[in-house]
């Protein structure tokens, strides 16, 4: 009964329980997508999606084209890597890629030839209600496509027509509630009928009869140029786009069907489980390209935008650019007293150098003077109490318990009050007053968390093969001390009766006189 | 009188009755080994080292359990696991003598190696392939880094490296704060009384 009365309290589409409004500071909205010219080199690294890493199939000095696959993706959670542009492979090591460890990892350099040829290797699919969605599911496979909304998870994996969590209802995700990203936006206005034309290939995919594209009213006119190019196409009467009030952070998948369903994903849980199919645009545009034109995922859209960028726009960027040769395209060569941001400025981390490559993740550039990071970074203060963050938060955790918790190493204690839920939205970090980096204690507790975990299998590994080691040279004595008990039977005299043995002792013991 | 009777009668009979009971339970729910050891040995790393005195996790968790051994002998555990022990045990924490190092890993160079077996009965988990007058390699995803290998090395072929750190397995640190700086420096002064 009360479950009953919580849950129709609890489940009231249109709003998610906290959240901030801070200032957007989209002011790259009205500059349209700029084409930038082709790069010196393409860094690729080998690994630019959440999951398994992929193998180089291609060696040093051999000629690619731009769509060629040059990685070849392992394991199931994984997705090949193509060569961003024709031209030829210089090198294949180890490149810093953006990681807030500033580590590196396999990248495949291509010094591009100019000609910017494509493999022209897959055909296009433009009867795609016709086909099989399990053979268009492989085309987005091998294509490369993962969530470009940032996560960058696998997309195909999401795609699939699954009886035991048949889809309903698929979202477009055209929130994009981060300040300064408009990367989303511009694609919307610019290419609505693409969009239009993935979202109908991903209802066929799926078999949803439903469909909702959420965009925040700071964006009416993508609003605007989605529904008439949806207009434009048959049978999408089911479409709907929905105009939600602008608040941080609304486009994280879980808030986003939160707010249009009203339903709340479990914990541990993805949208399929409530049957929803979330997607962000920009992915659902590389999806209409992977059919339609029969494209590899080798381009993404991102803004580039910040304090210190003269020129702040939006670019498409091919995958592997170095952001160096972005940033030098908009007027910004030296790094001094710059900070480099990789994603948005609430989500987004640290970049340690400029010539880190443009990746799958990469929603955007943002390049800040050094002095107003130093600004939003104040000295940490101690806890007040005030709740602020609790309030905030938008998953209802209690941020300042758990920030105490990890800053003292009471990890399980933290776990227990459900740290793994924190999508690390930083609305708790920005409303504090203290300036707790709240968001970097949770981050800290959670990789914490993963160590004792591996540990503990190690450990667990470790135990068995002692063990297993343990019986081994057990079993082995036994072997050998049941060995020595046969071969000495063997050679011993056989046990006959005494006067026998007498006699043959006798023998052996006089062989002179047996002689004489 | 024979209400004097009845009550020592009765008292002797529910005794009786308890007796077997508990006699039955006893035989019914008896456990093998010391649960106490076996928990204790859960919580230890398992790198079979040997550091703490003991040949092995094992026997050093049933010493613990025993009371022949110290809470803070373990020291790949560290701090951490001297304050589970501490906690299951019910005594006071120790102070931890020795900083547990950098994970490490064994590597043999494999030109040197002169195919003598002894590191490979060494080994306490069978992380070592090799035979009789063949290189041995280490089995880098088994090897605990205990160390026990090299000693019995007649060639001294085998090095103890630091184990790469994968991408995968970064963490963040703590923020660098002076807050945060002041939880480590509080926590190192009142480790003893921390549980």
């Amino acid at each position: 009964m009360l479950h009953t009365l919580l849950r129709s309290i609890a489940e009231r589409p249109g709003i998610f329980s906290g959240g901030i409004e801070p200032e957007m500071l989209k002011i790259t909205a009205g500059s349209p997508i700029a084409t930038p010219p082709i790069a010196p080199i393409y860094i690729v690294p080998i690994k630019q999606h959440i999951g398994e890493v992929c193998t180089p199939i291609v060696s040093v000095g051999e000629h690619v084209f731009r769509g060629q696959k040059i990685a070849r993706s392992q394991g199931y959670v994984s997705v090949p890597v193509h060569a961003p542009t024709s031209g030829t492979v210089v090198k294949i090591e180890d490149h810093a890629i953006p990681h807030p460890s500033g580590m590196g990892l396999p990248s495949i350099f291509i010094e591009p030839d100019g000609e910017d040829s494509h493999d022209e290797s897959l055909e296009a699919i433009c009867d795609y209600r016709g086909r099989d969605p399990g053979e268009l599911r492989e085309r987005v496979r091998v294509c490369g496509i993962a969530g470009l909304g940032g996560a960058v998870f696998p997309t195909f994996i999401k795609l699939l027509k699954d009886q035991r969590n048949p889809i309903e209802t698929v979202i477009i995700n055209g929130i994009e509630c981060e300040p300064y990203l408009t990367n989303d936006h511009r694609l919307m206005l610019e290419k609505p009928e693409a969009i239009a034309t993935g979202l109908d290939i991903i209802m066929h995919m799926v078999g949803a009869k439903k469909a909702i594209v959420a965009i925040e009213d700071n964006k009416a006119d993508a609003a605007e140029a989605i529904r008439s190019a949806l207009n434009s196409l048959p049978d999408m009467e089911h479409v709907e786009v929905r105009l939600l009030p602008t608040r941080y952070p609304q486009g994280s998948e879980k808030q986003l069907v939160q707010v249009l369903t009203g339903k709340e994903i479990p914990a541990r849980k993805l949208p399929m489980h409530i049957g929803v199919l979330c997607q962000n645009v920009g992915t659902t545009f590389a999806i209409s390209d992977a059919i339609i034109r029969g494209r590899p995922l080798t381009e993404r859209i991102i803004t580039v935008s910040g304090d210190a960028l003269p020129r702040p726009g939006n670019v498409r960027a091919r995958l592997g650019t170095p952001i160096r040769f972005i940033l030098a395209q908009h007027g910004l060569e030296h790094f001094e007293d710059t900070h480099l941001l990789h994603g948005g400025p609430m989500m987004g981390e640290r970049l340690k150098n400029p010539d880190i490559p443009v990746v799958k993740s990469t929603n955007g550039l943002l390049a800040m003077h050094s002095e107003t990071m130093m600004k939003a970074h104040k000295v940490e203060q101690p806890c007040i109490r005030c709740g602020h963050c609790g309030v905030a938060c938008p998953v209802s955790l209690v941020p300042n318990l758990l920030a105490d918790q990890c800053r003292n190493d009471q990890f399980e204690k933290a776990e227990s009050y459900n740290l793994f839920d924190c999508i690390e939205c930083g609305a708790c970090s920005y409303v504090c007053p203290s300036n707790i980096p709240l968001v970097h204690y949770f981050r800290y507790g959670k990789g914490q968390l993963a160590q004792i975990t591996r540990a503990k299998a190690f450990a667990d590994i470790s135990k068995e093969r002692s063990e297993a080691r343990g019986t081994r040279i057990e079993r082995e004595a036994a072997a050998r001390a049941a060995k020595r008990k046969t071969v000495r039977t063997k050679h011993m005299p056989k046990p006959v009766d005494e006067k026998s043995s007498e006699e043959k002792s006798d023998i052996s013991a006089d062989p002179k006189g047996d002689g004489l | 009188m024979t209400q004097l009777l009845a009550a020592i009668l009765s008292f002797s009979a529910f005794a009786l009755l308890f007796g077997v009971v508990l006699a039955i339970a006893s035989r019914v729910f008896k456990i093998e080994g010391n649960p106490m050891a076996d928990n204790i040995e859960t919580l230890l790393p398992q790198t079979q080292c040997g550091q703490c005195g003991f040949p092995g996790c094992k026997p050093y968790a049933a010493a613990v359990a025993s009371g022949e051994a110290e809470v803070n002998q373990c020291v790949p555990g560290g701090e951490r696991t001297m304050l589970q022990i501490a906690g299951l045990m019910g005594v006071e924490p120790k102070n931890i003598e020795e900083e547990p190092t950098a994970p490490m890993i064994a590597f043999v160079r494999e030109d040197e190696c002169i195919g003598c077996t002894l590191c490979i009965k060494a080994c306490p988990v069978d992380a070592i392939i090799g035979a009789p007058k063949q290189y041995h390699t280490i089995i880098t995803d088994h090897c605990t880094g205990c160390t026990l290998c090299v000693e019995p090395c007649p060639v001294d072929c085998i090095d103890m490296l630091i184990k790469p750190e994968l991408l995968e397995h970064w963490s963040w640190p703590l923020p660098d704060t002076a807050r945060a700086q002041l939880a480590i420096e509080r926590k190192g002064q009142h480790a003893p009384h921390a549980t």
